[in-house]
């Protein structure tokens, strides 16, 4: 399964039920304002940093470099993708859950 | 205009419908319900799922009349007689399952008894697994 | 692969729509085949052809009607949805056709995969 999750940490609880509610091992793509959650030194930070430990992380690159981010500030072994890259996603991972 | 024709013969799929916002501030509760019964006529598998604050559609007692809008809380009674009917009739092979997620119950001091419906309560652990198994995911 | 694609919010107000786009656009390039994109709840606003977005922003009730065109994309508006937020035939853009939600189970049904974007 594809998790996205297309929320900040900061603003709603997408990503925290999204971790809750997924099996170790599956995919989670952040997208959108979900962006946030991957940028390195936040007091958000922690989330993704401990998911990349157990489970793939992806974060869309056009949304971080619309929000005036770059990929230097994206969290370690978090990988950055297009949107190419979100259909390859979605095709390898299984059905799409997206956590809004 | 292209109208596309699927060829869903005999296909059968899980359905997981995502319920995680409280009723009336938004309308996604009300639009998720009309989809779940919509499945019904296509006989697909669904699990009906309600975690942290889509737990507060299930709770008994919605009363409307002070903020003008239609209590859609009488669906659900719908949607347990289509439950009840698939259960008890072997010629429809269609799965329902109404899940309340077991941690955002408790964070939010409900119980069980505080539901319209019988329902499922599933600690989030094992409810990963069953929303990982099903094939589309539908929410609001 | 077949994706299905379900769209839950307007053009303007949540990214959703724009996301869908460029993932459809994009899943198009690669080859694979989107039959359906449905339209849910405020995301029948993209279908309003009366919209006027301003002249220096994308317009996406236009985009989506023009790669429907071009990729041969079945639009479908809900038509229940539609019809609490003033979508109909009157004011349908090129490209979209009104249906039933059955629509949308149809296309979870028969597509490989079935992609909401939503707020």
């Amino acid at each position: 399964m594809l998790h996205t999750v297309n929320k900040s940490p900061f603003e709603r609880n997408s990503l925290d039920t999204c971790l809750r509610l997924s099996k170790e091992g599956s995919a989670i793509l952040l997208i959108e304002d979900g962006v946030i959650a991957a940028i390195k030194g936040t007091a958000e930070s922690s989330k993704i940093e401990g998911a990349v430990a157990n489970r793939p992380v992806y974060v869309l690159g056009p949304d971080v470099k619309a929000r005036g981010l770059t990929e230097d500030q994206v969290i370690d072994g978090v990988k950055v993708v297009d949107y190419d890259g979100f259909v390859d996603l979605a095709e390898e991972h299984g059905a799409h859950n997206a956590w809004l | 205009m292209a109208e596309y024709e699927f060829d869903t013969e005999g296909v059968k799929k899980t359905f997981t419908f995502m319920n995680r916002k409280a009723p009336y501030g938004t309308v996604y509760a009300l639009e998720v319900l009309e989809t779940v019964l919509i499945s019904a006529a296509f006989e697909q598998h669904a699990n009906i799922v309600f975690a942290d604050d889509g737990v507060y559609q299930l709770k008994a007692g919605h009363d409307t009349a002070d903020i003008g809008m239609k209590n859609f809380s009488p669906t659900f009674g719908i949607i347990e007689m289509e439950k009840e009917d698939a259960d008890e009739d072997e010629d429809i092979d269609m799965n329902w399952r109404i899940i309340v997620e077991k941690e955002s119950m408790e964070a939010r001091g409900l119980t069980e008894d505080d539901f319209k419906v019988d329902v499922e309560v599933i600690a989030a652990a094992e409810l990963a697994d069953i929303i990982d198994a099903s094939d589309c995911v539908i929410g609001g | 692969m077949k994706f299905g694609i379900l769209i839950n919010e307007g053009p303007f107000t949540h990214q959703a729509s724009d996301t869908a786009y460029h993932f459809t656009k994009a899943a198009l390039e690669k080859g694979h085949d989107v039959p359906r994109v449905f339209f849910y709840y405020d995301g029948v606003n993209n279908a309003n052809k009366l919209s006027e977005p301003q002249a220096d922003d994308r317009n996406l009730v236009k985009l989506w009607g023009d790669l429907a065109a071009e990729k041969n994309v079945d639009l479908v508006v809900c038509v229940a949805a539609g019809m609490r937020r003033g979508i109909k035939d009157e004011n349908l853009a090129d490209g979209f056709r009104i249906s039933g939600l059955g629509q949308l189970v149809e296309a979870g049904m028969g597509c490989d995969r079935l992609m909401m974007f939503g707020d």
